[in-house]
Parts: C-alpha cells; sequence; structure tokens
C-alpha cells in the first residue's frame, strides 16, 4: 500500500518532511508499510484489536446490561519521535517538573512568589484547586508532585509547546506499555531494527518511586487506591497494581488506626506506608476535604500531615495544573531556576486581565477557550468549529467569572497518518509523556500519543472520539540489551 | 489478603453452589413428578426445601408446576432464585476480577448471559436446568485447575462447602419433613422412587449404590449425613470448611484460635462420632434444624474472623 496519494495538507506531518518524503526515523516503517499489501495492514490492525481484547485491555460502558466491552481505538501506525527531538523534550520536562514542584512547595509555606508578585496573590486564593488544609505540609524531600503527564503539542513549523500540565493523578500510561507490547507483535522487524528505547520499565521505576517515599521503613508497604471497578479508568489502576505487585485497595478497605494507616486483611490490620492514590483530592478524606465522599479514608490526611503515610501525588498539587496558573510557568520557571523555558507555552490571554479580556472577546471566533479547572475535553470552546450560540454563551460565561477562562490561538496541530479506508490521511495528534519523581526525575523514554480520529478534528481526548497511537522514541546510540522490552 | 476479597470470593463461590443446587433440585423434582400420582402436592415440599416457603405464599397462591417453577427459577424479586444467585454471583466475581482468572471470570459471565436468553424465552426445560448444572461444575473445575491454591482459593472452598453442606441438608429435610419420627423406618409406597429423586438432587445416585446397594432410610441419612468420602455429604463438606479455615490462619488441628476454627472442629467432630441411628431416633428434622443453625454460624464466625465489617475490633489471632 503506497504513501504517494498521501497528503501532509501543509500541516507539519510527524512522518513525512514532503510529499512522499519520509523524515529520516520512519524510513523503514515506511518503506514496510508500503510493502504490505492493504489486506494485510488490515489484517494487522485487526490483529491488534483482537490481542486488546485478549489482554483484558478493555473498558465497560457504563449502564449496558451485557457487560459489552470496547476498547480505546488504537491504530498501528506508530508515532516516531527522534533521538535529538526527544532530549530537548526530556530536558525541557524535567525543568519543567522541577519548577512546578518548587512553586508548590513554596505557596505551602513561605509564598515568595506572590510576595514578589511574579504570580498574583489573588489568583491562588481564587484557585479552586488550592487546599488551605496543605499549608505548612512537609511531604518527604519536599516532593509533591510524584507523577505527571504534561500534554505537549506541536505547530505548524514543527516546534513543541505545552498545553497542559497534569499533575493530578494523569491518566493513560497503561496504554503507553499496552500499545506497545501490542505493536511489537504488528510490527516486529521494524521494530527491531529502529532502536526504540524501551517503556516497559515504567512499573518498576514508579514502584522506586513510591517506595522512596517512605524513608526509614523497611520494606514499605505500597498500595494503590482506586475509586473502584465503575471508575473509567479502573482497568489502568489495576494494571499498575498488578505490574507493581502492590494491593489494589479502595477506600473501604483502608482505615486510620492509631494515627497510622492500615489495610484490613485476613491476618488483621497491616499498616500501609504508601498510598498511591487514583483519587482527586476533593474525595480523598470526607474529614479533611468533601465531607460527602465515600470513596476516602477518614483521617488519611492527618495522617499525611504527621508525616505516617506518604500520598502520591501530594493533595494539593492541583494548584500547579490550575489552566490559569499555567499561563505562568515560564515565569515561575525563570523565578525558581533562573532558566528560561526550555520547551514554550501555548501562547495564553488570561481573562482576568481586562485588555487581554477584551482581546479574547473580540476574537472567540479565531481562539480556544478553556475553563480552569476541567479536563477531558470538557469546558471548552473551539473557535474556529463554534457556532454563533456556543460563542455567544462562552462570552457571557467569561464575562459572569473571567478568573476561570484563558484562551490560545488555534494551533494547526501536527499530524501523523491512520488507516483509514483504502489508504492512509493524517490526523492530529499531541503527545502525553510521563515523568516521575522521587529521589530523582525519571522521564519515561515514550508517552501517550492521542489521535484525533474524526477527520479534520483538533480535539483528542478519548471522552470526545480519540484514539491512540504507539510512540517509538529512538535512540541515537546502541540500546542496552538488558533494559530491552521484553 | 484483603478482607474485601476474601468476602467476595466466599460470596462468588456460595451463590454458585447455590445455583448449581437449585438448578439440580427444580429438575429432579419436575421429573419425579411424572412418575407420581397426581393427586398428592410434590410442589410444595421443594418450596419449603428452599426455605422460601412465606415469601412465596406471599406472592402466589397454591403451589402449581408453573408458578413454583417460574418462582424458584427466574423471579428475581424471590432472592432465592435461580437467578438472583446467578446475579449475585457474577457481581461478586467482578468486584474481583483481578484476582481470579480470565477463565473463570469468562465462564460466569456466560452462566449469566445464558440465563438473560433462557428468561426472555421462559425456558424451563430439562435441558436448560442440565446446562445450568453443567455451567457450574465447568466454573468449579476451572477454579480449581487455574486458580493458585492459596487463601483466595480456600475461601472459595469455605463457601462451597458451607453452601453444599447446608443444600444437602434441605434436600434430605424435605422428603422428611411430612414423616413423624416414628414413621422413619417405615417403607410407604413411591417412598423408593422419592429416594432415588434425592439422591438424584444430590448428584448421588449411583455413588450410593456403589456404596449401599438398597435404599433404606438408615443408609440414606449415613450417606448424606455421614459419609466421608462422598464429595456432597454434609461431614465431608464440614471437614473441608474446617481444613480450608485452618489453612488461611494456620492454626493445627485439634486446638483453635478463633470462632471459625472453633465451631467448625466442633460440628465436625460432632458428625465424626455420630451414628445414623441416633439422628433417626432423634428426628431427622430436628437434627438438621439444629445443623443448619450451627452452619449459619460457622458461616458467620467466618466472615467475622477473617472479614470483619470496618470499625469491628480486630479478630482474635490477627497480627
Amino acid at each position: 500500500m503506497h504513501f504517494e496519494k498521501y497528503d501532509p495538507d501543509g500541516f507539519y506531518d510527524e512522518m513525512f518532511e514532503a510529499p512522499a518524503r519520509p523524515r529520516r526515523g520512519a524510513r523503514k516503517l515506511a518503506e514496510r508499510l508500503e510493502s504490505l499489501p492493504l489486506e494485510e495492514i488490515h489484517a494487522r490492525q485487526r490483529a491488534a484489536e483482537q490481542a486488546f481484547y485478549g489482554s483484558g485491555v478493555t473498558f465497560t460502558v457504563y449502564g449496558d446490561r451485557s457487560g459489552t466491552e470496547r476498547i480505546f481505538p488504537f491504530d498501528i501506525i506508530p508515532r516516531i519521535v527522534e533521538a535529538q527531538e526527544w532530549r530537548q523534550i526530556e530536558n525541557g520536562l524535567r525543568q519543567r517538573v522541577r519548577a512546578l514542584n518548587l512553586f508548590i512547595d513554596d505557596v505551602y509555606h513561605d509564598q515568595k512568589i506572590l510576595r514578589d508578585k511574579v504570580v498574583p496573590r489573588e489568583l491562588i486564593r481564587s484557585a479552586r484547586s488550592f487546599r488551605t488544609a496543605c499549608i505548612g505540609a512537609n511531604p518527604p524531600e519536599g516532593v509533591w508532585c510524584h507523577v505527571t503527564g504534561t500534554d505537549l503539542v506541536r505547530d505548524g513549523d514543527g516546534r513543541y509547546f505545552v498545553l497542559e500540565d497534569n499533575l493530578r493523578c494523569p491518566s493513560g500510561v497503561s496504554y503507553v506499555l499496552e500499545n506497545r507490547r501490542v505493536l511489537k507483535q504488528t510490527f516486529p522487524v521494524v521494530f527491531n531494527t529502529s532502536r526504540v528505547r524501551p517503556v516497559s520499565d515504567y512499573s518498576s521505576h514508579l514502584w522506586s518511586t513510591l517506595q522512596s517515599l517512605a524513608p526509614g521503613r523497611e520494606n514499605p508497604n505500597v498500595v494503590v487506591l482506586t475509586p473502584g471497578r465503575f471508575n473509567s479508568a479502573y482497568f489502568e489502576h489495576a494494571f499498575l497494581a498488578r505490574e507493581m505487585g502492590a494491593e489494589l485497595v479502595e477506600g473501604s478497605d483502608l482505615a486510620v488506626d492509631g494515627g497510622v494507616v492500615v489495610m484490613r486483611t485476613t491476618q488483621g490490620p497491616e499498616r500501609v506506608d504508601v498510598v498511591y492514590r487514583r483519587i482527586d483530592d476533593d474525595f480523598l478524606d470526607p474529614l479533611a476535604f468533601r465531607e460527602d465522599s465515600m470513596l476516602g479514608v477518614p483521617g488519611i490526611f492527618e495522617a499525611f500531615r504527621n508525616g505516617r503515610v506518604a500520598l502520591a501525588n501530594a493533595p494539593g498539587c492541583g494548584v500547579a495544573d490550575d489552566k490559569v496558573i499555567y499561563a505562568y510557568v515560564p515565569k515561575i520557571i525563570r523565578y525558581y531556576l533562573g532558566e528560561d523555558a526550555i520547551i514554550p507555552n501555548v501562547p495564553t490571554l488570561v481573562c482576568h486581565d481586562d485588555t487581554e479580556r477584551r482581546h479574547v472577546l473580540d476574537n472567540l471566533d479565531t481562539l480556544v477557550v478553556k475553563s480552569a479547572n476541567e479536563a477531558g475535553g470538557y469546558g471548552m470552546l473551539v473557535g474556529p468549529h463554534s457556532t454563533r450560540e456556543e460563542r455567544e454563551e462562552f462570552g457571557r460565561a467569561i464575562e459572569a467569572n473571567p478568573r476561570n477562562y484563558v484562551a490560545q490561538p488555534t494551533l494547526a496541530l501536527s499530524r501523523v497518518p491512520v488507516i483509514a479506508g483504502d489508504g492512509f490521511e493524517g490526523r492530529h495528534v499531541d503527545l502525553r509523556p510521563y515523568v516521575l519523581y522521587g529521589k530523582e526525575i525519571f522521564v519515561l523514554p515514550g508517552g501517550l500519543t492521542r489521535v484525533a480520529l474524526r477527520k479534520g478534528s483538533l480535539v483528542v481526548n478519548s471522552s470526545q472520539g480519540g484514539g491512540s497511537k504507539d510512540t517509538w522514541v529512538l535512540s541515537d546510540e546502541p540500546l542496552d540489551p538488558s533494559v530491552q522490552d521484553q | 489478603m484483603l478482607s474485601r476479597v476474601a468476602e467476595s470470593l466466599y460470596w462468588t463461590s456460595r451463590y454458585l453452589e447455590r445455583t448449581k443446587n437449585t438448578a439440580r433440585m427444580i429438575a429432579v423434582n419436575a421429573s419425579l413428578t411424572l412418575d407420581l400420582p397426581s393427586e398428592e402436592d410434590h410442589w410444595a415440599p421443594l418450596v419449603e426445601a428452599m426455605g422460601c416457603r412465606a415469601s412465596f405464599d406471599a406472592a402466589h397462591g397454591a403451589p402449581t408446576a408453573d408458578n413454583v417453577v417460574g418462582f424458584l427459577t427466574y423471579d428475581t424479586e424471590n432472592p432465592d432464585s435461580l437467578a438472583a444467585s446467578v446475579h449475585r454471583a457474577r457481581s461478586n466475581a467482578q468486584s474481583v476480577r483481578e484476582f481470579i482468572t480470565l477463565e473463570m471470570w469468562e465462564q460466569v459471565n456466560r452462566l449469566y448471559l445464558d440465563l438473560g436468553r433462557a428468561r426472555d424465552a421462559g425456558d424451563t426445560s430439562a435441558d436448560f436446568y442440565t446446562n445450568v448444572v453443567r455451567s457450574c461444575q465447568l466454573i468449579d473445575g476451572i477454579t480449581d485447575s487455574t486458580m493458585s491454591h492459596d487463601e483466595g482459593w480456600h475461601f472459595v472452598r469455605m463457601g462451597r462447602m458451607i453452601e453444599r453442606a447446608d443444600k444437602t441438608s434441605r434436600m434430605l429435610d424435605a422428603r422428611y419433613l411430612f414423616r413423624l419420627p416414628e414413621d422413619a423406618r417405615r417403607v410407604r409406597p413411591y417412598e423408593g422412587l422419592l429416594w432415588a429423586a434425592l439422591l438424584r438432587s444430590t448428584s448421588g445416585l449411583q455413588m450410593f449404590r456403589q456404596r449401599h446397594r438398597q435404599i433404606t432410610p438408615e443408609r440414606l441419612v449415613s450417606f448424606l449425613v455421614l459419609d466421608m468420602a462422598f464429595p456432597r455429604s454434609i461431614r465431608h463438606c464440614v471437614a473441608v470448611a474446617e481444613e480450608a479455615v485452618r489453612a488461611v490462619s494456620g492454626t493445627p488441628n485439634s486446638t483453635f484460635r478463633n470462632r471459625a476454627e472453633q465451631l467448625l472442629g466442633r460440628l465436625r467432630a460432632d458428625l465424626d462420632y455420630t451414628h445414623e441411628d441416633e439422628i433417626i431416633e432423634k428426628g431427622v428434622h430436628e437434627f438438621i434444624d439444629a445443623l443448619q443453625l450451627k452452619l449459619n454460624e460457622a458461616s458467620a464466625a467466618i466472615l467475622e474472623t477473617f472479614c470483619p465489617a470496618p470499625g469491628a475490633a480486630p479478630p482474635r489471632g490477627g497480627t
């Protein structure tokens, strides 16, 4: 099947530098794809989907009595990131996560950055994700954000930008690992000759990161706390627990007894040292946050404050991924590290500023508007694809609560070919790499490439018709065979 | 192992065992009625044996083949119906999907989906009940051959054995219920058919014949209550349940460190040293009444010991 009819269409294409001219790192893949007849490519796509069903990488559709399972849509053509591009991404992410962590620690202690008026105090005070209960808290080693997923995009010139920081239980890493497992069976030869950096040791890095949060405890007991099997990310919670050999617990399995957190086992209560919690702050502890929460553990926050249990991520982290505070991250990096941001932000207008708000209101048809605390592609206006009614509605919402809105130019996101009908077509993608922060910072060489499978769509969220692809980060050195993906 | 997981495994297995027994009892009764005089009521004893006489009477009038079969098979308002048991088994299994094997889950889910289709078609044929029994047996086999024989599996066995002992006792009771103790040794007309049906309800007719040949009330009681080798006898079930509890706690035989071990150990010792004549003298119904109470207490003790409710005092013997 040939790429001669494939048209990058003026967008930055991750695979082709010009029509019919694959980029250096993608040549082997392009050759291989061209050598396969259409039926064979479709057969491999089906085999990959079958492999996801077979390994149970599925989610159950809510309210479906038959228990029908679906898979997260997957396209077998990988997205390739070349070595020198990745070096810049990795350095940029290390820098960003280090600065965000210093920022969180500062806003819950001395608030120097507010006193120096680099970030407006009013912005912190009004941030829904700022937790006064966390003021003065001291998580081990001063690390708050142990797991971060940062969304990156590229514009028409191929420049990388940070679109969003996710410091509140970012999900998706299980798909990174499963996509890789499946894709290696799909294109074994190209994979083996392309020097793709491994991702399969993520779970062991996560395990050591979590273990490092209980200094002084021998063989610390690490558990994964899930809201339960009805949560849409439950598969991932179970997957990570299984991969790490950690217990998968629900709130009702845990209790606070004598100031420490214990889990109820058949052999009696057993102390828990580290909780990788996949529950939002709001629901974590009815005594500290929302008192109607049935998912959390009463008293766990106090145990955290007293240093008797570690929580990953630490409560209160969300203050750093508020979409308005995002606009200040380049300044935050400069303030704490004295450096320019290696990966720039997407230029962002904050609506609490009068001048910027007027500009936003006058240009709703070209901008993307986001509300500060929504995720998953909700609470968002994509100007060029919006109706007059939607724009008027957003305009009113912005006037009513300017603090809650930011706006960005509509980016011409980069594209990657997908299999569509009888050929290849370009679709827009983003990239979410994962960063672990324990004793040191680890950036997983890979990430979740989300793809907007609907033609022309710019929204990659799975709740909005998005799918995913494997992400190949190439190495320009021979790989250490001991850490190859198995 | 987490208490929540242990508890769900216990109940999954109890409900599957209940499903299997219910299906077998309905099927055997349906086939039995074909051989018995039609003027007698053959369905009331079944409702009685299932322990749902009160809820049946509240919903229906006189028992007939149709209303009893419907009530016991598909009526989800009836907590003891086949459909209710399958539903609960699946919902418990689903909550511990990560702890059971994929093959187990798939088979439990299939049982549930098949039942839904059969209900939509109103199927109460003999084949339907045979398939339900077979499906449950398949799950038992898959469980024993794919799940590691460690803690989780021991909870599966506890649930299975407690439920089975209870059901065997109920079946025996149903056929004895309308007889006074002094009648126990006298064989009435059709009695042979009834006894054979009882043994078929426990899948035990063949094994019984190999062991005892002719059916008499004494031998029947001996076989269903006291036989150590027959896997559905009450004594066998209690012994295996006790062994499973000890496998979890590590307590040596003939001692106890928690209430579950105490109650099951005492019950097993009682059965070890009981003669069938004593049961018949005392009255089978009275014996079974007392036994069911003890099984209920043992089940509650298992859950209190290993799966105490949040806020309850930690179990004795806990660390």
